[in-house]
């Protein structure tokens, strides 16, 4: 894989675990800009583990990762804030907060030492509630809204913090069919018409390989990762779950259970 | 943050009710001033009775002014403490700050006279206690502020601080039981709080602790705001967490250490009056909540204090009781009202 200019992320041979615990090793992709990515694998495979590594909350064993170019390492916390914006599985702290507030700290790293908007910090909150539906619930508190607002209220934050990258945990879980596919949905505008790169992990495998540009799968091995045509064309879907209990349909893209 | 709603109104009110318990915090004590006498004192005027001009001046005004400084500025560590641990139940008590306090301050009035050939009545006075006190809550400070480095859980550090609480309450409960009746005794009205006995350099010098705390504060907003979604955002948004946590920290230990060697471990304001303060200003935004938890903090004192001091009476309660008897009942009253404590 040559390292190209229009790579927003790229990822090189990375080890990746807690201390020399490796949890998943030999990871290599690159996305480019206004890419949607899933990272997908059974539990335990290092999804979460693999995104930790690449918004810095825990360190890599070995291996590159470069994000607009720079090794993830060099820019300081502030000039990362800039670069990538993080959507974790955790519930905010506060559940007072209101959903403009929260959405408003997104501009934090651009803001000055007491946090006061410009007006063009101004103009982006407002753009991301627009684009995540959420101007009739912006005066609402956080434990008003239900899963599906509160999961949009933080990918507003996050695209309201402007950054070319953006990575999100599991974004589409505790959510009913409809919810996954208008957040999935969402998800995807934001990359091709805002040119984001996004990457997310997910166990929708089907609703990822009709959705996204790219996919890495987890498998312990070879970590296979491409397109979701090139995927399903040379049989990695197959492999990703025992096969005497489901089994990888080509044509409809998606998993059955053996009778 | 996105704050649209302007606040304008509700700080005018706080700032007109500050003035009016203040006027009436004054006015009332165990001698009857005529409230326009109050008035003309304040205005520079002479009194027709010069005794009253002292009393205002030396007794009324400082004890008013220690009364809005530690009101407010343990409502403000209540407010850091409670963002900082995520915990709608956090106050200075819990941290350990005020227990470490009260253990320098035991140590010095029924400690000491536990050692063989030591005489205590030659150095205990006010000033030595308020400095055993604050020596005690640094000590705690420092110990809590090194765990906190170590410890990246603040949910571990809450428990850590609630152990020292026991520890060192534990310690004055032994130094208790083998301390003469009279040492227990000026322990005991320690504890009682009091915030009437401060001379003109002593609201000084507490004012000036309470500034800096107040200025600390004020640096660590943006901090408090990105702590509101948690560690790892506040960290993916480029705060510091270590650097941040240690300015919050400091903060909340030069108010509240400072506050309680002067005044006694005064309890329940920092625990209630965020909470209360929320009522009126319903925003978590720090810029409004630190001006607005002082000014209320600092009417709730007042007030307090003017309950203390029982009108048209001579004895004054213990202060610590009294904000026990205003702020519980309120806690509980918010509790059964929004049926969970948000913070």
């Amino acid at each position: 894989m040559a390292h190209d200019k229009k790579h927003s992320v790229w990822v090189q041979g990375l080890s990746i675990g807690y201390g020399t615990k490796v949890v998943a090793s030999k990871i290599d992709f690159s996305l480019a800009e206004g890419e949607l990515c899933a990272v997908i694998g059974v539990n335990g495979a290092g999804k979460s583990t693999l995104l930790r590594t690449l918004c810095r909350l825990q360190s890599k064993i070995s291996g590159n990762i470069f994000m607009m170019d720079h090794p993830l390492e060099s820019p300081t916390a502030a000039q990362l804030a800039k670069i990538l914006s993080v959507v974790l599985t955790e519930q905010p702290a506060s559940k007072n907060l209101r959903v403009q507030e929260l959405i408003a700290l997104g501009r934090q790293p651009y803001t000055n030492w007491v946090g006061s908007l410009t007006p063009s910090d101004k103009i982006l909150v407002q753009d991301s509630l627009k684009a995540f539906l959420l101007e009739e619930l912006r005066h609402q508190k956080c434990h008003e809204l239900s899963d599906g607002q509160l999961q949009r209220v933080f990918i507003a934050r996050a695209m309201a913090q402007d950054t070319p990258i953006i990575v999100l945990d599991e974004p589409t879980t505790h959510l009913d069919l409809y919810h996954k596919v208008q957040i999935l949905k969402m998800m995807q505008q934001l990359a091709h018409q805002n040119k984001k790169t996004i990457l997310f992990t997910t166990h929708e495998i089907d609703l990822a390989i009709q959705l996204c540009d790219k996919i890495l799968i987890l498998d312990g091995r070879e970590n296979p990762f491409g397109t979701p045509e090139e995927l399903i064309q040379q049989k990695h879907f197959e492999h990703l779950f025992p096969s005497e209990m489901v089994e990888f349909d080509e044509k409809t893209g998606s998993f059955k259970v053996k009778k | 943050m996105g704050q649209s709603r302007s606040y304008t109104f509700s700080f005018l009110l706080l700032g007109v009710a500050l003035l009016l318990s203040l006027l009436l915090n004054i006015s009332s004590g165990s001698v009857t001033i005529p409230f326009s006498s109050i008035i003309s004192a304040l205005s520079g005027g002479s009194l027709e009775v010069e005794s009253w001009n002292y009393i205002i001046w030396n007794f009324r005004i400082p004890k008013a002014l220690t009364a809005i400084l530690v009101g407010g500025g343990l409502s403000l560590s209540g407010l850091l403490m409670q963002t900082l641990f995520r915990n709608p139940l956090a106050g200075p008590f819990v941290l350990g700050i005020s227990s470490g306090a009260s253990l320098g301050a035991a140590l010095l009035l029924m400690g000491f006279a536990l050692l063989p050939g030591m005489s205590i009545l030659g150095f205990v006075n006010d000033i030595s206690v308020a400095i055993a006190a604050s020596i005690g809550s640094f000590l705690v400070l420092l110990v809590v502020m090194l765990v906190a480095n170590r410890i990246k859980d603040t949910m571990a550090l809450l428990i850590i601080g609630l152990m020292f609480g026991s520890i060192t309450s534990a310690l004055v409960s032994v130094m208790a039981y083998f301390t003469s009746a009279e040492n227990l005794q000026r322990f005991i009205f320690w504890s009682f709080g009091s915030i009437g006995n401060l001379s003109g350099n002593q609201v000084a010098l507490l004012g000036s602790i309470v500034g800096i705390g107040l200025v600390l504060s004020i640096l660590s907003m943006k901090q408090l705001n990105a702590f509101l979604l948690g560690d790892n955002y506040a960290r993916s948004l480029g705060i510091s967490i270590k650097k941040s946590r240690l300015l919050i920290i400091t903060a909340t230990g030069i108010l509240a250490g400072g506050i309680t060697s002067f005044a006694g471990p005064i309890a329940f304001v920092g625990l209630a009056v965020p909470h209360l303060t929320r009522q009126i200003f319903d925003t978590m935004e720090h810029r409004v909540l630190i001006p607005a938890v002082f000014l209320y903090g600092a009417i709730l004192m007042l007030l307090c204090d003017l309950i203390a001091q029982l009108p048209n009476s001579a004895s004054v309660l213990p202060i610590n009781a009294i904000t026990s008897l205003v702020g519980g009942p309120m806690v509980i009253w918010l509790l059964v009202r929004k049926r969970k404590m948000l913070f």
